[in-house]
């Protein structure tokens, strides 16, 4: 991924957004979803704050780290079908069962990130696809996920021992809350010395390396880092669906957070938020219109990339000469 | 017949031709998107779905225009070739010097449109095609039947592959559009017209892939989606190879073929994936691929 | 997304305030079904066309009743189906979900179903356990299920002479069943299986697989998959002598937009079960031409189609003698099951306990291309099997809602 010959870059501008902006906006935003329940299906809320956190999780590595991985539906997947299991099989607590996902895919994103940050580019997004292939095909196999019926009928409990998930406005807030948390630790991560040094790799880092940091430590940190976010997504998203199917370790759906991101705004800390809610949205009113939607969501590739490549986000930031 | 590993050498024999017929497809789909990407540095994610269009080409022209398989194998690729000079011209130029992020997602779009506009109106179950006459039957090899269609399709992908192999590295035009890739400022400065080196080799490597689309037309359904199947196969054969070697895509298209039907034999259920295993392995080890120059 | 929410906040308003009225006479049927890729043709915009002709041929309009089909894409994954499904009862006020081919989505659905007490007419899926381990008081599987399909063309293969088998299963629970089903079959008639190999799902090519088949020299070849996998055998067994070298091909679900698709040339002597065609008699005939008429592409109603209409008429008769919609799925599906059904499409049959729908199944055999006179001429009816032999008997079943 070349900085220097392209024009202009996917990855964040290595000025920071000015921290008055984006506390304002973050106020907007928590307002906005604080009262959304009451105007709009909390049960498709909820699934879009999972992508939303999942796209944020995802632009964590490719806008501030410049890795693209086309593989990061296997943190997705993976950590659905361990909550599934952990709530449904093992009958765990839905806290823990989150937990224990999300620490799941920070596993395989260890293992899988050791072996992919080897490689540069292409090579790394390359890398990243064929280990997605393989665990999909281990997701087909094993016994525990039943294939192509998925994990069903997930038990939604009582999380804490009182707060009842089977509550779709409780859930919501849960879901709300654990969004938040994700969003403001990506936040973090990105505005502390290792978020600093991780821009520093980004944009040289043969100068990184003489500088006498060890960047493939680095970069793996933030990959699994990234790993272990998505799976919180992807746990989260397992208890409120009731199911973990196949479709999340699909490698359409590495492709579909592309265009989340890319929609919303490469590089931008709210751009993926606003991109998940947009593709969510789209796919579910637009149901009724079948195969129309892949069309449509073809078009709206080919437009982004053509004439806004800033995304919405990002043009809307660019409007207001400001970094968001 | 001494049984190996549990089969028959006679099956085995079977198998490994039929293996290499598979690989030919490969290598003959996996040649256009080198060659995009070797020339051009486009990841062209919309080859599938232009494979697909030859595919329907070589129907329409039979159904509607009552032009047999013969036509369709010259004017198919030309159909198709001319989109993809409209779609570089139109599109792809515009991302010259951007991120390679960029033409990755542009072609990716437009094969989800050009498959979903297919979709809507050819549903999904496909339409018939039949083998061409002249190729119906087969001949019987001893260890199996091979049907002559067959032995047709890896005939003529080995001259098709060999010879676009031969233009690219040995004549002169070849050595232009090399040039090209490596330094454009220079070889425009020679007077050569880049811009429009560029533009017809996209629209070659899509002809390819029309041509290969025309050759499965018999053999498997023309359905609006048989792209999207092969696609992310045909990008692990190119990477396997070595991104920008032309020859490297054509010997491990073959390759896979053979190694893919192996696993069909012992282990099935997992010839989807072995590709996806070799090239994370040849990644790690080779990452420039088997024929690859580092970058 | 502010034009979005509007919507729905206007939806969500306006079934309000429907569902506020004292006797209820407002239906409200949701057709999911797989608009775009895989199923389309055999269930999709076709089923939705097979519901509004119920919804018209009932003669409930007339009587007051306000009734409303709406249709949706599920796109073969559970959760967008489990999404659109909840979205449907929570805020569209859907009473009643019809068609779901694809078993893993239909399970997915069938709980969320059960949950809120609506009513199940599936149609399109294949998966037995929608009546077995499955079963709920919701649910009524309509048209067919790998079971009947798996004894109809087992057993009647086999005791014609085809006593040794050879499967090609596509590795999906779904052929896992199918293959295990059939087995059941063809071993309880006397015959054997020489061997199996189970192939990814959405293979481009079956030569390998077809050659292994040829050389276990079995006289019928199983095709345990479904859709473009099975026309891909299909087409590829024609283009390698299979038929020709003496051995039977068994489609174990095929649908007869799958033969068009296939052409006879490729898909004659093709032999497989069914529970409906459009040229048995003359109330299927007439059913299927004003189907095709209102078809874009023309084309004749498959097994999944028809069985919706029927499936929908005789809900529909259900909520007349009940007076209203009691908004309670299990008394309606109790109802369907005391009254028997008799329409034109399947003839007389009767709904169990299990929630299975029992009628005649046929062994079908793809015409010549000589036989053809002509589109959509392309069945012999080989043998029927009667009602009561065609399904699971109530004996094995594991449903927890039969009285043993």
């Amino acid at each position: 991924m070349s900085v220097d010959t392209a024009s202009e870059t996917i990855t964040a501008p290595v000025e920071a957004a000015h921290p008055r902006d984006e506390q304002v906006v973050f106020l907007i935003m928590t307002a906005a979803l604080v009262v959304a329940p009451l105007f709009a299906y909390p049960f498709f809320l909820m699934q879009a704050l999972c992508f939303a956190l999942f796209a944020c999780a995802f632009n964590l590595l490719v806008g501030y780290v410049g890795l693209l991985s086309f593989g990061h539906a296997m943190f997705l997947g993976s950590a659905g079908y361990f909550s599934a299991h952990i709530a449904k099989v093992w009958g765990w607590p839905p806290e823990l069962a989150i937990i224990a996902a999300a620490l799941g895919a920070g596993v395989i994103g260890l293992i899988t990130g050791a072996l992919a940050i080897r490689r540069q580019g292409i090579y790394f997004s390359m890398i990243t696809l064929a280990l997605s292939q393989m665990i999909y095909f281990f997701c087909l196999q094993a016994p525990f996920t039943h294939g192509e019926d998925g994990i069903q009928a997930v038990p939604q409990g009582k999380m804490l021992g009182f707060i009842n998930l089977s509550n779709q406005m409780t859930m919501y807030y849960v879901v709300l809350a654990i969004f938040l948390f994700g969003f403001l630790a990506i936040h973090r991560i990105i505005n502390s010395p290792f978020g600093e040094i991780l821009k520093a790799i980004r944009e040289n880092e043969p100068r990184a390396i003489s500088l006498g940091y060890k960047t493939d430590r680095y970069k793996l940190a933030a990959f699994v880092l990234s790993a272990t976010l998505v799976g919180l997504a992807g746990a989260t998203k397992a208890i409120v669906a009731q199911n973990a199917s196949l479709t999340d370790v699909h490698w359409t759906m590495s492709g579909e957070v592309v265009l989340m991101t890319l929609v919303g705004g490469l590089g931008t800390i709210f751009g993926p938020v606003v991109g998940a809610f947009v593709i969510v949205a789209m796919q579910n009113y637009l149901a009724g219109f079948g195969q129309w939607v892949t069309v449509i969501q073809g078009v709206i590739f080919v437009a982004c990339v053509l004439a806004f490549r800033r995304g919405i986000v990002g043009e809307i930031a660019h409007f207001f000469k400001r970094s968001l | 017949m001494i049984p190996l590993l549990g089969i028959s050498t006679q099956a085995l024999f079977g198998q490994l031709l039929l293996g290499l017929i598979n690989g030919a497809f490969y290598a003959l789909l996996s040649l256009g998107l080198a060659v995009i990407f070797g020339m051009l540095n486009i990841i062209n994610f919309a080859h599938g779905a232009l494979y697909m269009v030859g595919a329907f080409c070589a129907y329409f022209l039979l159904n509607l225009l009552g032009l047999n398989y013969w036509f369709a194998l010259i004017i198919s690729p030309l159909v198709v070739g001319l989109l993809g000079i409209i779609i570089e011209r139109t599109m792809l130029q515009r991302l010259a010097g951007l991120d390679h992020l960029y033409g990755l997602l542009l072609t990716f779009g437009l094969a989800l449109i050009i498959q979903g506009v297919f979709q809507n109106y050819f549903g999904s179950s496909g339409l018939p095609y039949a083998i061409p006459r002249e190729l119906t039957g087969g001949t019987n090899l001893g260890f199996m039947f091979l049907p002559n269609y067959r032995g047709w399709v890896i005939i003529f992908s080995l001259i098709v592959c060999l010879a676009t192999w031969f233009m690219i590295e040995k004549t002169r035009l070849g050595a232009y559009l090399r040039a090209a890739t490596e330094n454009p400022a220079l070889v425009r400065a020679f007077g050569i017209n880049v811009p429009r080196m560029v533009t017809l080799t996209y629209g070659f490597g899509v002809a390819l892939a029309a041509l290969a689309g025309v050759l499965a037309a018999p053999i498997n359904q023309v359905r609006p989606l048989m792209g999207a199947d092969f696609i992310i196969v045909v990008f692990a054969v190119v990477v396997i190879g070595g991104m920008g070697s032309i020859m490297g895509s054509i010997v491990t298209g073959f390759m896979l073929g053979l190694i893919e039907g192996l696993t069909k034999v012992f282990y099935p259920e997992a010839s989807n994936t072995v590709i996806f295993v070799i090239m994370a392995i040849v990644l790690l080890v080779r990452p420039a691929g088997l024929f690859g120059r580092t970058a | 997304m502010k034009t979005s929410v509007a919507i729905v906040a206007l939806a969500a308003a306006l079934a309000w305030a429907g569902s506020a009225a004292a006797q209820n006479k407002n239906v409200k049927i949701g057709s999911l079904s797989d608009q775009s890729s895989l199923y389309a043709d055999i269930g999709g915009p076709g089923s939705t066309v097979a519901a509004q002709m119920a919804v018209e041929d009932s003669g409930m309009a007339a009587k007051g009743w306000k009734i409303e089909v709406i249709a949706a894409d599920h796109q073969n994954k559970p959760d967008v189906g489990v999404s659109i499904v909840r979205q449907w009862f929570d805020v569209e006020k859907v009473d009643v979900v019809v068609d779901v081919p694809n078993s893993g989505v239909a399970l997915a659905v069938n709980n969320v179903i059960k949950e809120k007490n609506k009513v199940f007419l599936n149609s399109g899926a294949g998966t037995s356990d929608l009546t077995n381990k499955a079963c709920t008081p919701n649910t009524i599987h309509w048209t067919y299920d790998t079971y009947a399909l798996a004894n109809g063309t087992g057993n009647a293969l086999t005791k014609g002479g085809g006593d040794t088998w050879f499967f090609l299963t596509a590795d999906y629970a779904f052929g896992a069943a199918l293959e295990r089903d059939t087995t059941n079959a063809v071993t309880k008639a006397g015959g054997k299986v020489l061997g199996t190999v189970r192939h990814p799902l959405n293979s481009p090519d079956f030569s390998s697989f077809l050659l292994q088949a040829q050389n276990s020299k079995a006289k019928v070849i199983g095709l345990a998959n479904a859709g473009g996998d099975t026309t891909n055998a299909v087409k590829q067994a024609s283009e390698f002598g299979i038929t020709q070298g003496g051995q039977t091909l068994a489609a174990l679900l095929l649908f007869i937009t799958d033969v068009h698709a296939l052409g006879l040339n490729a898909s004659q002597g093709l032999t497989f079960t069914e529970t409906f065609y459009w040229d048995m008699n003359d109330g299927t005939r007439a059913f299927s031409k004003k189907f095709a008429s209102r078809m874009k592409n023309g084309n004749v109603p498959t097994m999944v189609q028809a069985g919706v209409y029927s499936a929908v008429l005789h809900y529909l008769k259900a909520l007349d003698a009940l007076g209203s919609n009691p908004d309670d799925g299990a008394k309606v599906v109790a109802k369907m099951k005391e009254m028997p059904v008799d329409d034109a499409i399947f003839g007389k049959g009767n709904i169990r306990e299990d929630g299975r729908n029992i009628h005649p199944a046929y062994l079908f055999q793809v015409k010549k291309p000589s036989e053809s006179k002509g589109p959509w001429d392309y069945y012999i009816t080989k043998a029927t099997i009667p009602a009561d032999q065609a399904f699971r008997p109530l004996s094995e079943s594991e449903c927890p809602l039969v009285k043993k």
